[in-house]
């Protein structure tokens, strides 16, 4: 049964009580239009210095985060373009602040063929915007996307599509004011790279790297033991290293303390800096966890977030394997699960013995300020 | 089919007709935020006219035929309600069943069973924040970021009401006494059925 039948029923349900509600809405208030629209094709986005040559502008420098999101296989090129002379403000390690008029781009392709490119910009202190560009047939150019996105643009596995997102659904992870760039930080730019690290690219000259940026003097605020020793994540293991990375990229945009669903007590974002004395929120939040969502075929009772070396018990992995409506996780922007980084996680559950050593306090959900700040960042430890 | 179930078949179809006609006999003449002076007022007037029991109130048989349960109003499918397989549909154009109390909905989304609204802190929306309430409206997603919402909640359409009126439908269900319900969780369609 096609995801198409299952949407046009959901209108058609709703369509019955639909009536006296649409009369009397006047519509959804909509508080994310530009200030100035995004250009019609892609060409006269600025991130080609040939328009018909499609070479991109030296000023736009590529880069590969360490830990890739999972987009079904998509090979993905991403640039950055910063404001001449301007440098990002890097002093909350955890959430830098980029100066405005910074431009992020993504270029999708599958199957050799580019099918999308994303831009995203920053175009006030506190906000960005997003457009999507579709390529054409002859790859010459791509088209601005209506903010409704466009459904069915590549078939990534037979019957399985790549959809181009809506705006909404841009937001679901790149959230105003929150988390909205998630590719590019000290963790993802970081020289000391993870081998482990599923679908990871290798770094090419001329990639922006942590190292890059404090050279080339565009950042301002890094803890300068963050410029000797670049970051790494924690793991125990290896394994854990990278399934750690993994989870924070493909689910901490959602999963972390400062999210919308932060009551949810399920942090998988990570966070640089924790004190040695604590273990990552990833682990601290899942392992031995019951969480919201049950295994359905587990014993009743017996399903965990994480079940220490159970990981047909785990729902974690379990919705991650799955790609059915009422389970999938991540909900949006894949058709297909990630069998590499799956096998890990599940080499992983199948090792752990018990809860962490010395678990972090899960506070409750930061809602102030001064919650959101993670209380390390400017400590320097 | 058996008799009840034509009964509640009928009572449903005659809610339905009646919302359309309502609506298309004109809307009310002052705005609803006029006549309903504080946020739970104006929840309550939503919530009694947006079809919220209809789904999220078990129905039951009473005197004149089928009718929401008042008794267990808005905690959603019964927990101890325990629904046997839904019935395979023969290919063609029918296919969804529901349930007699109008709380499980079987089709090819898998099964849907209706959300206990009441501020129940384990069962119901007692730990959701309202900005996670405003966000499944708006967006379909579980609390605003996670899974589809499946049908036949009409979210696209609840989704289009001004912020006020989302924050009074929240400000009246926050209001109402707790009950304790766990819902089930949907079910996923069969393998390989699916997309
Ligand atoms: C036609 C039936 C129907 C009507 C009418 C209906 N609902 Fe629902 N609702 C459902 C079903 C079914 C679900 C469970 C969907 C699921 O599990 O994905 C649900 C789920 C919900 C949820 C949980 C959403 C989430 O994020 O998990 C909320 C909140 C909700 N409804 C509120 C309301 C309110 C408020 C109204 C009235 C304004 C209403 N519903 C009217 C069928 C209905």
């Amino acid at each position: 049964m096609t995801r198409k039948l299952t949407r046009m029923l959901l209108t058609l349900a709703a369509c019955a009580w639909a009536g006296a509600v649409a009369m009397r809405a006047g519509g959804a208030t909509d508080n994310d239009v530009p200030s100035a629209p995004p250009p019609g094709r892609l060409s006269e986005t600025g991130l080609y210095a040939d328009r018909d040559a499609l070479i991109i502008d030296q000023r736009n420098r590529p880069f590969t985060p360490q830990y890739p999101l999972w987009s079904d296989g998509a090979a993905k090129r991403r640039w950055v373009r910063l404001p001449d002379g301007a440098t990002i403000d890097a002093r909350d390690v955890n959430r830098w602040d980029f100066p405005v008029g910074t431009t992020f781009w993504k270029e999708f392709a599958f199957g050799g063929r580019k099918v999308e490119t994303r831009m995203f910009r920053k175009v006030a202190r506190d906000r960005w915007d997003f457009a999507s560009y579709a390529w054409q047939d002859d790859q010459r150019d791509a088209t601005l996307v209506p903010r409704d996105g466009l459904a069915r643009v590549a078939e990534v596995a037979p019957g399985k599509w790549h959809n181009i997102p809506s705006h909404d659904e841009c937001r679901a992870c790149h959230d105003a004011g929150r988390t909205e760039v998630l590719g590019f930080s000290a963790l993802q730019l970081s020289d000391d790279r993870d081998p482990l690290a599923p679908h990871a690219e290798p770094l090419e000259p001329g990639m922006v790297t942590l190292a890059s940026l404090v050279a080339e003097r565009r950042i301002a605020g890094l803890a300068s033991r963050l410029i000797t020793t670049p970051p790494r994540v924690a793991g125990r293991t290896p394994v854990e290293r990278a399934v750690l990375g993994y989870l924070s990229t493909n689910c901490g945009s959602c999963h972390n303390r400062e999210s919308s669903i932060a009551s949810l007590g399920l942090f998988l974002k990570y966070a640089i800096a924790s004190p040695r004395t604590c273990t990552a929120d990833a682990l601290a939040t899942t392992i031995g966890h019951t969480g919201h969502w049950a295994v359905p075929d587990a014993p009743d009772g017996t399903s965990r977030v994480v079940a220490p070396g159970a990981p047909a018990r785990s729902a974690l992995l379990r919705r991650a394997q799955s790609r059915r409506p009422s389970s999938q996780m991540p909900p949006i922007g894949t058709v297909l699960a990630d069998r590499d980084a799956l096998r890990l996680v599940t080499e992983w559950i199948d090792a752990l013995e018990g809860p962490p050593a010395a678990p972090c306090a899960v506070s409750a959900p930061a809602t102030t300020a001064a919650a959101r700040r993670p209380a390390t960042s400017r400590t320097g430890r | 089919m058996t008799h009840k179930t034509a009964t509640v078949l009928i009572a449903f179809a005659g809610i339905t007709l009646t919302t359309l006609i309502a609506t298309a006999s004109g809307p009310a003449q002052r705005p609803a935020a006029a006549t309903h002076r504080t946020p739970v007022e104006l929840g309550a007037y939503l919530v009694s006219t947006m079809g919220c029991h209809d789904c999220h109130t078990p129905w039951k048989l009473g005197p004149k035929g089928p009718e929401p349960d008042m008794s267990r109003a808005l905690t959603g499918h019964p927990e101890d309600l325990k629904m046997p397989p839904a019935p395979a549909l023969p290919a063609g154009p029918w296919m969804a069943s529901f349930a007699a109390t109008n709380t499980a909905w079987a089709g090819p989304w898998g099964v849907s069973f209706t959300a206990n609204l009441t501020p129940d802190k384990e069962t119901g929306l007692g730990d959701w924040t309202e900005e996670q309430f405003i966000a499944a409206l708006r967006t379909g997603k579980h609390q605003g970021k996670g899974r589809q919402i499946l049908p036949p909640m009409p979210w696209s359409v609840y989704g289009r009401l001004v912020d006020e009126e989302v924050k009074a439908l929240w400000a009246y269900l926050q209001s109402l006494a707790p009950v304790k319900n766990r819902v089930p969780q949907p079910i996923d369609p069969p393998e390989g059925s699916q997309r």
